[in-house]
């Protein structure tokens, strides 16, 4: 059986800014990081090959320095990285993205069977959370969201059940593979890479796939298949915060002030 | 005078052969290890071994030290002693008599004195081990060692038994000089009735006893911790001539692996050190963590690498793979991994140590193999490692961050030829809250003594010192690359730092990419400074109270930096500081340093709580410090023991302090 993990190369959005005058990103000198919900991904994709054997390819849609991203799964331990990359895959929007990424994982279910495919719950560039969705839609598999736990697999009888972090609440689904997963971080804690197995990945090739490989009609994907538009970023303005009370004269007599204000506006519940 | 010179040699030849197969099987093994240069500079290994290990330096620094420089020093002396007793054992006219009389009087006169003074230190030590056992001397597989100790320990007193009666007998006999031997005289004397009847029967029995000791002894010798007496001289001799303040690199290639697993993977020096450990365990009675009790006890450590070796020998000889692992299985021959997280690379073992054995450099090697090729590290470290990978500081903040520390002052970039210093600010001088402060103090210090200084702003990267103290080299070797090749292109020589983990790292681990910069830690220029009277102070500081000085590992024990802070505070306050009973080079870890800083503590007491009741026991009003680990973990360490008004500073906000109107 075949896992597929979907990563992403976003940039670090703790270190983006946004250029007040034009409303985009700044993204010069920005450096790029794995999504972290996908490396959870990555991480449970890993887990399942420890555990039964299965193989695991990562599989991921950027432009060419995206390589950077696969080569770090490869240092994990992952069997095949692809790159979906190609001018006519650029300013997709998520609906545009999904259908790349199933059309891959298409192909690769004739080679072998795919049997799960884990995303994360949403990338931290785009927060749209819309991709895994869209992927299980296309595809035809079973959608399970919010995964925090994979409870049992049983890959003989194709069964799984896992449970879904939801507010508030878990909730346990058993369902029929093929499934794609959207995971959130409590899932696991994702490894770290060895040594040696770094420096073989420096020198592992990551397979490219453009739209000579994929055959996609060009109206669905990139710029044009892509319904979605943005029209402005912006950072919205941060009012200025205000000092309660007298916290090193009296303690005690602004910690009530604040709970005052808290109970007053609606913030905090007795 | 042999009761039977054709019994002796073959008993001779026996004993001999077991030492020498005993040796030959030891020292073939510590050749199972890589290879290290460690024979540069004779002259000055030499001096630094008469020092240590015939003038035993560090021996003597504990009171009982005395009683084993004593047993040493007869040992040598009846060395020659023994070697007349084997010679005319297999010629009996191979004596001493054959010199002339004086020189032969006086040497009898010596051996009987010195057999009577280490017969006395023989029994002091049998007393020490009974009577006053040292916490330092026990722990889990050493204590059960101690029959071993009592066995030697016995096995010398029998031999100046013997020595004794067979002279006594001799005297008894009149074949001997009683002027020349007053203790064998004196026992001749008063020898019991039955013994007295046949003197010659005497002299036949203790002579055997005697031959039966020495040979038993020269045979047990290679299989005990008595080892020591062969190696431990060498060892002083062979010891790194640089403090190890560093960490050797590594090589990165494909196909190869990193770190220390298997125990012929250390070299072959790390071997040696462990045959010259003799268990005395003043490491232990050193060690932060042993203290606290956590699970590293460095002695234990060295006897793992020994026990190991040992153990896994034959199989390594024969190139298969060992049986018993280095590190995680239970029992004497294997390091722990909690022991291998434990250390804080404080280097309180290795300066205590009598023959210079170095415990740390192995305790981070076998980190580099958790950390390198298993990827089996406490978990908080993944975080740590990753923020450092990706942002290259410890807490994962934004490098844009690196200069919100300077909101309120004009600070500029650095530029060669413009600027002289680099202030190098550090991760925590940068980021951590309470430092922030400190580099503030730091800059107006350096503007008040007119300094030119400036900073790489958001472009400075963490230094590397916990990564290379927590094993992981690779991601050390890729950031002292961009930092020394950052350095090149800015046309940094002279650097002033605040952390002494900074100074450290970019002082003494940097020096091995090839580039000698110009480091000092703040201490350092501060003193400087004030002394050259370039910084002028506008007051005496004296509403801090009593101030005590803490020594930071990494500013004293590894870099000899002692008394920059201590003159900085004598003449900013006026007096010299109040001292820790641990001071100086025996000063006691704060409990950060190794990479601590970025684990959680939760074996035994923590350290930093160790350090502050001591502190706590100087009444102080403020303990000083010089490093932002100190910093963090004195305060927290005043918050949990609720230390009332006591309060914490940095050397640099003391100074400043002096120079507010």
């Amino acid at each position: 059986m075949l896992v597929v993990a979907c990563i992403k190369q976003v940039p670090d959005t703790t270190q983006v800014q946004i250029d007040p005058v034009t409303n985009t990103l700044v993204r010069e000198g920005i450096p790029f990081i794995v999504n972290p919900y996908d490396a959870h991904a990555l991480e449970e994709a890993l887990r399942l090959k420890d555990r039964f054997g299965f193989r695991v390819a990562a599989l991921s849609m950027g432009p060419p320095n995206a390589e950077a991203t696969l080569k770090k799964a490869l240092a994990l331990g992952v069997d095949e990285a692809i790159l979906l990359s190609d001018r006519v895959f650029g300013g997709a929007d998520t609906l545009a993205t999904s259908r790349v990424l199933s059309e891959a994982i298409g192909r690769l279910n004739l080679r072998e069977k795919v049997g799960i495919v884990i995303c994360g719950k949403q990338t931290i560039d785009g927060d749209t959370a819309q991709v895994g969705p869209g992927i299980a839609t296309r595809l035809g598999y079973t959608q399970l969201t919010l995964v925090d736990r994979i409870e049992k697999l049983d890959p003989l009888l194709g069964r799984i059940t896992v449970r879904r972090k939801l507010e508030g609440r878990h909730e346990t689904v058993e369902a029929p593979l093929p499934v794609l997963l959207t995971v959130v971080r409590e899932l696991n804690r994702p490894r770290y890479p060895t040594v040696p197995m770094r420096l073989e990945s420096a020198e592992a090739t990551v397979q490219v796939w453009s739209n000579r490989e994929l055959q996609l009609d060009q109206e669905g994907i990139g710029l044009k298949g892509s319904p979605t538009w943005v029209s402005r970023i912006f950072s919205p303005e941060r009012q200025k915060g205000e000092i309660v009370g007298d916290g090193a004269a009296d303690p005690a007599g602004a910690a009530d002030l604040l709970v005052d204000k808290l109970l007053s506006r609606d913030l905090l519940v007795v | 005078m042999s009761p039977n010179p054709k019994l002796f040699a073959v008993l001779l030849l026996l004993s001999a052969s077991v030492f020498v197969l005993g040796c030959c099987r030891r020292f073939s093994l510590v050749a199972l290890g890589r290879p290290e240069e460690r024979l540069d500079a004779p002259g000055a290994r030499c001096l630094r071994m008469f020092r240590l290990a015939f003038g035993q330096q560090r021996v003597l620094g504990k009171p009982f030290g005395l009683n084993h420089f004593v047993i040493f020093w007869s040992f040598i002396i009846l060395a020659v002693a023994n070697a007349e007793f084997l010679a005319s054992g297999l010629l009996p006219q191979a004596t001493f008599a054959v010199l002339p009389a004086p020189l032969h009087h006086a040497l009898l006169l010596l051996f009987d004195l010195v057999s009577l003074l280490s017969l006395a230190c023989v029994l002091i030590a049998c007393a020490r081990r009974l009577f006053f056992p040292e916490p330092s001397l026990s722990s889990d597989y050493v204590k059960a060692r101690s029959p071993e100790a009592f066995l030697i320990l016995s096995l010398i007193a029998l031999l100046m038994l013997a020595y004794f009666g067979l002279h006594a007998a001799r005297i008894a006999m009149g074949s001997e000089d009683p002027a020349a031997m007053p203790v064998s005289a004196f026992i001749a004397r008063h020898l019991p009735v039955a013994l007295a009847a046949d003197p010659s029967a005497l002299a036949t029995w203790s002579w055997w006893l005697h031959a039966l000791a020495l040979l038993s002894f020269l045979a047990y010798l290679p299989r005990s911790k008595h080892m020591h007496i062969l190696t431990a001289i060498p060892n002083c001799f062979l010891a790194g001539r640089e403090r190890p303040n560093t960490q050797p690199r590594e090589e990165f290639a494909r196909g190869m692996s990193f770190g220390v697993g298997r125990v012929d993977q250390f070299t072959w020096k790390d071997l040696f050190d462990s045959f010259s450990c003799t268990e005395c365990g003043r490491c232990q009675e050193a060690c932060p963590a042993a203290a606290t009790g956590k699970s590293l006890n460095p002695r234990a450590v060295i006897h793992a690498v020994k026990t190991n070796l040992l153990a896994n020998g034959a199989a390594l000889r024969a190139g298969e793979e060992p049986a018993l692992p280095l590190i995680g299985a239970a029992g004497e021959g294997s390091a722990t991994e909690p022991g291998i997280w434990a250390c804080t690379t404080c280097g309180a073992c290795m300066n205590v140590c009598p023959v210079l054995i170095e415990h740390m450099p192995k305790i981070v090697k076998m980190r580099r193999h958790l950390v390198q090729m298993k990827s089996a590290f406490p978990e908080e470290l993944a975080t740590f490692f990753e923020n450092i990978e990706a942002r290259s500081n410890p807490w994962g903040i934004a490098p844009t961050e690196r200069t919100k520390w300077h909101s309120a002052l004009e600070v500029r970039p650095f530029e060669a030829g413009k600027t002289e210093y680099l202030l190098y600010v550090g991760c925590a001088g940068a980021f951590d809250a309470r430092q922030k402060q400190v580099t503030v103090a730091l800059a107006t210090i350096l503007d008040a003594a007119g300094v030119s200084w400036g900073t790489l702003g958001k472009d400075e990267r963490c230094c590397g010192d916990s990564l290379r103290r927590l094993g992981n080299e690779y991601v050390f070797d890729r950031t002292a690359r961009d930092n020394v090749s950052l350095f090149a292109e800015r046309g940094v020589r002279k650097i002033v730092t605040q952390c002494p983990h900074c100074f450290s790292a970019l002082k003494n681990d940097y020096r091995q990419y090839g580039v000698e910069l110009e480091v000092v830690h703040h201490s350092e220029l501060i003193a400087a400074l004030l002394a050259a009277g370039r910084l002028q102070l506008k007051k005496q500081v004296s509403d801090l109270g009593r101030l005590l000085f803490h020594d930071s590992c990494y500013l004293g024990r590894h870099n000899d930096v002692y008394d920059a802070p201590r003159h900085a505070l004598q003449a900013v306050t006026g007096a010299a500081p109040a001292e820790f009973d641990r001071n100086t080079e025996r000063s006691f870890c704060c409990g950060a340093g190794g990479g601590r800083m970025w684990q959680e503590e939760q074996e035994g007491e923590r350290i930093n709580l160790n350090r502050v009741r001591e502190a706590l026991r100087q009444k102080p009003d403020t303990i000083c410090v010089s490093c932002p680990y100190c910093l963090t973990m004195m305060e927290d360490g005043l918050k949990d023991l609720q230390g009332g008004g006591v309060r914490v500073k940095e050397l640099a906000e003391v100074v400043a302090e002096g120079l507010r109107p």
